[in-house]
């Protein structure tokens, strides 16, 4: 299934990333959990997120753990792509 | 050298008063093309991340949502830094008039003069200018006493203490320049920044670039303090080497094993390649280097880097805004951990974690605040690297050794 995302502006993009918000972020750790491939959390239990696309086969997990996220602070965010 | 910015009467004769001023530079020209002149100078913003400073107020004119607002940013909680504060308090007259241009040049109304509470000289000169300005001017400039702490001046900070009165940094998006105070879009710009537009306004982009040394633009403020005669505010033509500043500033009081450039939010560089560093935004970042809010501040002989490190890291940590978890929790811990390597009384591994965790701060707040710690502390342990290595495993300083044996 292809997504498309919307990224300002009127660009379309199927390229996506994760964001977080860190003043919402409370270290709950939820996301590590479900989508290790992605997030790790560092000493104090807050996320440490691997840059750049998330691999289509990551992608579903990602949605999951932004879903699951008890303080709404991650997100998924279009990578802008011109076209 | 006192050259454009600090042209006219000497410090020691206080604020320029309006008259003085216009009699000096003649009236309030209009703005007209303004953003193009300042697009040509190719003046970057002073507060320290140095961006280009024409290239924020198109993003600001360009917003749909609502009239814009300048905010005249005079925070300057960088504890080594004066430019900001002492610029306000001589020429107060150059930053409105520049908080005006840039309103015009972006469409906005209100400016609002947000200036540190601390920097009392600075209010009562900024104060006095509003009343001496004409009614159509004072009608739109508000002034606002910032709260004394390192982060509010961050421009989210300044937004959201002129919206609610809370200088903490918000979340990104949205920018200021997107939905800032009232909502509206707003052009958050540092003092000193403005102050150069009143110039460029007047005197034109040809005259401003034709300040700075070599291919480098305009002249920049810069403060100098440690191993100096005293702390000191002097203009530089941008692109001279900082030895140039060194000697402006009284020349050097003793040896200096490294200066730290930039300040709290800057680095450490080794003295011996730092006399040379040319001063201006490109060239220092090309080098890695920056010059962030214009502070040099040179290490004496008989101070440890290490020590200093220490002391900044656990200021830096005390000042956190608390909002984030890696910049309240990481960079206590590495604060704490920094203050047991400095104070001879490291547990095991403690170095080994500072430089894991060194890494682990950057781009992991809502404002640059964990960053700038990590780049002072990366900076540190490259420049001091074999004093941390002392601290740490042989639970020694060279600094505190060579003074005992001395006495």
């Amino acid at each position: 299934m292809q997504h498309r995302h919307r990224c300002g502006r009127g660009i379309v993009s199927d390229r996506v990333m994760l964001g977080i918000d860190r003043i919402k972020c409370d270290g709950h750790g939820v996301c590590a959990d479900l989508v290790p491939e992605l997030i790790e959390l560092d000493d104090w239990g807050y996320p440490v997120i691997r840059a750049g696309e998330i691999p289509q086969s990551v992608l579903p997990h990602a949605r999951r753990a932004v879903a699951g996220c008890p303080a709404l602070a991650l997100r998924l965010q279009a990578i802008a792509t011109r076209r | 050298m006192s050259i454009a910015l600090l042209a006219g009467p000497a410090a020691d004769r206080g604020m320029e008063a309006l008259a003085e001023h216009q009699r000096r530079l003649g009236p309030l020209p209009p703005a007209g093309t303004l953003i193009d002149a300042v697009e040509r100078s190719n003046l970057r913003g002073k507060g320290g991340a140095g961006f280009p400073v024409a290239t924020k107020w198109r993003a600001v004119a360009s917003q749909r949502a609502g009239t814009p607002v300048v905010v005249a940013n005079g925070g300057e909680g960088e504890p080594l830094s004066r430019k900001d504060r002492m610029l306000m308090e001589q020429r107060p007259h150059l930053v409105i008039d520049g908080a005006l241009l840039a309103a015009d040049a972006v469409g906005a109304d209100d400016v609002v003069l947000y200036v540190g509470a601390d920097h009392t000289g600075a209010i009562q000169a900024m104060h006095r200018a509003t009343t001496e300005r004409p009614v159509s001017e004072r009608a739109r400039l508000r002034l606002i006493s910032a709260p004394v702490r390192y982060v509010s001046g961050e421009e989210t900070a300044a937004v959201h203490f002129i919206n609610a009165g809370i200088a903490l940094p918000t979340s990104i998006p949205p920018r200021p320049y997107e939905r800032g105070v009232d909502g509206r879009p707003t052009l958050v710009q540092n003092v000193e920044t403005l102050a150069h537009v009143a110039l460029i306004a007047r005197f034109g982009d040809d005259w401003f670039r034709s300040l700075g040394h070599g291919t480098a633009s305009g002249t920049t403020l810069v403060t100098v303090g440690g191993a100096v005669p005293q702390t000191v505010l002097i203009e530089i033509p941008q692109g001279v080497p900082l030895a140039d500043a060194i000697d402006a500033a009284g020349g050097l009081t003793s040896d200096s094993a490294a200066v730290l450039l930039g300040g709290y939010f800057g680095g450490w560089v080794e003295s011996t390649a730092a006399w040379a560093l040319p001063l201006d935004v490109e060239s220092l970042r090309r080098l890695g280097s920056s010059l962030g809010c214009g502070v040099i501040a040179v290490l004496p002989s008989g101070r440890c880097g290490v020590v200093e490190t220490a002391r900044i890291l656990a200021y830096l940590a005390h000042e956190s805004a608390r909002q984030c978890g890696p910049c309240t929790f990481g960079l206590r811990a590495i604060a704490a951990a920094a203050g047991r390597v400095s104070g001879l009384a490291s547990t095991p591994g403690d170095l080994e974690r500072i430089q894991r965790w060194a890494g682990l701060l950057a781009g992991r707040g809502a404002c640059r605040h964990p960053d700038g710690a990590a780049g002072l502390l990366a900076s540190a342990l490259g420049v001091f690297t074999a004093e941390f290595l002392l601290h740490d495993s042989d639970h020694r300083c060279s600094i505190a050794t060579a003074a005992a044996a001395a006495s």
